[in-house]
């Protein structure tokens, strides 16, 4: 228990530990090298034993195990974050800008009275306070922060910090609460999974992308026939996926799918840090957009500042004539 | 079902973004505005459940950044009552605004209050949380779709996670929600239905209550990204451009 501490919600989601718990464990340990403190894993579980094995890159693993905490439900899951953290009183709270993530991090911020910044790219220890790195409006600004006050509760974006996979040994200690937790006004009932039949577009090697730009969902079909003489699938930012252009199985980012094809061609995509997420690691990106400051042209290969609209038909011409 | 629903205007990503002489802020005087995507989802979300159960629909916002259209709009989409917040200086923090919006819903009664989910100009506060803990009522997140829920005094949510799963939720009410996306894309209404809202409709205007929360982070600067690295970028005319990318994958096999 230290504020030279950093401790990072390491959150389980359908029963699986996410990703993003791996790459703040990477952030925090930069913090914790320069403050000469420890890093801390926490874990809000049902079954919470079952998550450790992966988090051994922590020097501590605290384990809360209640029945409330078995699916997610932000009144348990809340008061469990805010004793812990409270008890710990870390330098900083890590916690990834995920579905729980937006949920967690603003309200333990409330609670606690404590600094809260979005958007986190990068942290440094600055003396006793943190400068953070946050990026904002889209990605098109990035802000550096100054944070003086304990605990920072800092939403860091997927993506940001290389994952630790060390395989440190941890202690993993089993941490009881205060008091039983109360279910709270907000009761999980069930997940829904995706309609099975649709294209699985985290298997294609060709994903033809379209955002905004697209315009119309009768321009859906242009790139339905790009995608169809390259071999490949359309997908989709959330912008399309909210109109019900496509279905929501083709979106790629945060709340979509994550996707590494061969060929990721973003047509009419601006490329905000929630699209990123889900794309970034793709073989060859090849981004088109109107707008020459779209994030998107920050993480493609290629880049072409014309309209998608116009350049499509002319793309599956040229491509057609390539396959002869 | 009584519901309010909070309305921001930030500006629009499409125009190029200024900073501030002191280099720590959006010089928001050159900016252009527009309605916040998730609040205007939001705002179709209540409508939808207006008509799909009765009730009222009133929308609240803060006098900044050109809201009256949209709040124009707002009427001419289905809400009942506006509620305009007047403002002095420059637009409040995220936390200064949970307090103003939270003493001007209050009163209201609502049985759910409905804010989009995220604003992309929020750095250091979230506003639907926020408004959530300045009313003391519970909050949930990232929700795209609402219904009536089974038992009364309760509402069914979909909370949205990776891999287009869903969690299906069921919120006691009142609460706050703060909404990713509606059961339907945002309506359109036309020029002419806007019109007749602006003939029609009475703002309630009402001063802003005091809101003094300091901040807790400073901004030391601000600038637009430097990238790592930059795509090579591909010029000429869009057949150009064109024969330019079916060759690139060409040479890379990805044309077959």
């Amino acid at each position: 228990m230290s504020d030279r501490d950093v401790l990072v919600l390491a959150e389980v989601q359908r029963d699986a530990l996410a990703d993003v718990a791996l790459e703040l464990l990477a952030a925090a340990r930069s913090i914790a090298a320069a403050t000469g403190g420890e890093v801390v894993a926490l874990v809000l579980s049902g079954d919470g034993a079952r998550y450790t094995a992966s988090l051994g890159a922590a020097d501590r693993i605290l384990v809360v195990n209640d029945p409330q905490l078995a699916a997610y439900a932000p009144g348990p899951y809340l008061a469990a974050l805010e004793e812990i953290v409270a008890a710990e009183a870390p330098r900083a709270v890590l916690i990834g800008a995920t579905s729980i993530g937006w949920d967690m991090a603003p309200m333990l911020a409330a609670r606690l009275k404590a600094p809260l910044v979005t958007g986190c790219t990068a942290i440094r220890v600055d003396g006793a306070g943190l400068v953070v790195t946050s990026s904002f409006c889209g990605g098109k600004m990035m802000a550096e922060v100054q944070v003086a006050a304990s605990p920072a509760v800092l939403m860091t974006l997927p993506g940001s910090f290389r994952p630790s996979a060390d395989a440190g040994k941890a202690q993993v200690e089993t941490r009881a609460l205060s008091k039983p937790l109360e279910p709270g006004e907000v009761r999980f009932e069930e997940f829904i999974l995706p309609e099975a039949g649709d294209v699985d577009i985290t298997q294609q090697d060709v994903l033809v992308a379209v955002g905004r730009g697209i315009q119309q969902k009768e321009n859906v079909e242009l790139a339905e026939e790009l995608a169809g003489a390259l071999g490949g699938a359309v997908c989709a930012s959330r912008p399309v996926v909210d109109q019900g252009w496509l279905p929501a199985t083709r979106q790629v980012g945060k709340s979509g799918m994550t996707v590494k094809p061969k060929l990721y061609l973003a047509l009419g995509i601006s490329g905000a840090p929630e699209h990123q997420e889900g794309m970034k690691g793709s073989d060859l990106i090849v981004a088109v957009n109107t707008d020459p400051n779209a994030p998107i042209f920050d993480v493609a290969h290629y880049g072409a500042e014309v309209d998608a609209l116009e350049l499509l038909p002319a793309l599956v011409e040229a491509v057609q004539a390539r396959r002869g | 079902m009584n519901i309010a629903v909070v309305i921001r205007q930030v500006p629009d990503l499409i125009e190029p973004l200024e900073v501030d002489a002191a280099g720590t802020a959006l010089d928001l005087g050159s900016a252009s505005f527009i309605v916040n995507e998730s609040d205007d989802h939001a705002l179709e979300q209540a409508i939808l459940m207006k008509e799909a159960g009765g009730g009222t629909v009133t929308v609240v916002a803060l006098d900044c950044g050109d809201v009256d259209n949209t709040l124009y709009a707002a009427a001419a989409k289905g809400a009942d009552r506006i509620v305009k917040i007047a403002l002095e200086g420059d637009p409040p923090s995220a936390q200064n605004a949970a307090v103003m919006l939270a003493e001007a819903v209050k009163p209201l009664g609502a049985d759910l209050v409905l804010v989009g989910v995220q604003a992309h100009n929020e750095l250091e506060g979230v506003l639907a949380p926020l408004l959530a803990a300045g009313l003391g009522l519970p909050y949930v997140g990232v929700i795209r779709g609402v219904k009536a829920g089974a038992e009364p005094g309760t509402i069914s949510a979909c909370k949205e996670f990776p891999g287009a799963v869903m969690a299906r939720l069921t919120v006691k009410l009142p609460a706050v929600l703060g909404i990713l996306g509606a059961d339907q894309p945002p309506r359109y209404v036309p020029v002419s239905r806007i019109r007749a809202a602006m003939k029609s409709t009475q703002f309630e205007e009402q001063a802003a209550a005091a809101a003094d929360v300091e901040p807790l982070v400073a901004v030391r600067r601000l600038a637009p990204p430097a990238p790592a690295a930059r795509a090579e970028m591909l010029t000429g005319s869009e057949v150009e451009v064109a024969a330019r990318i079916a060759a690139i994958l060409a040479e890379k096999g990805l044309v077959k």
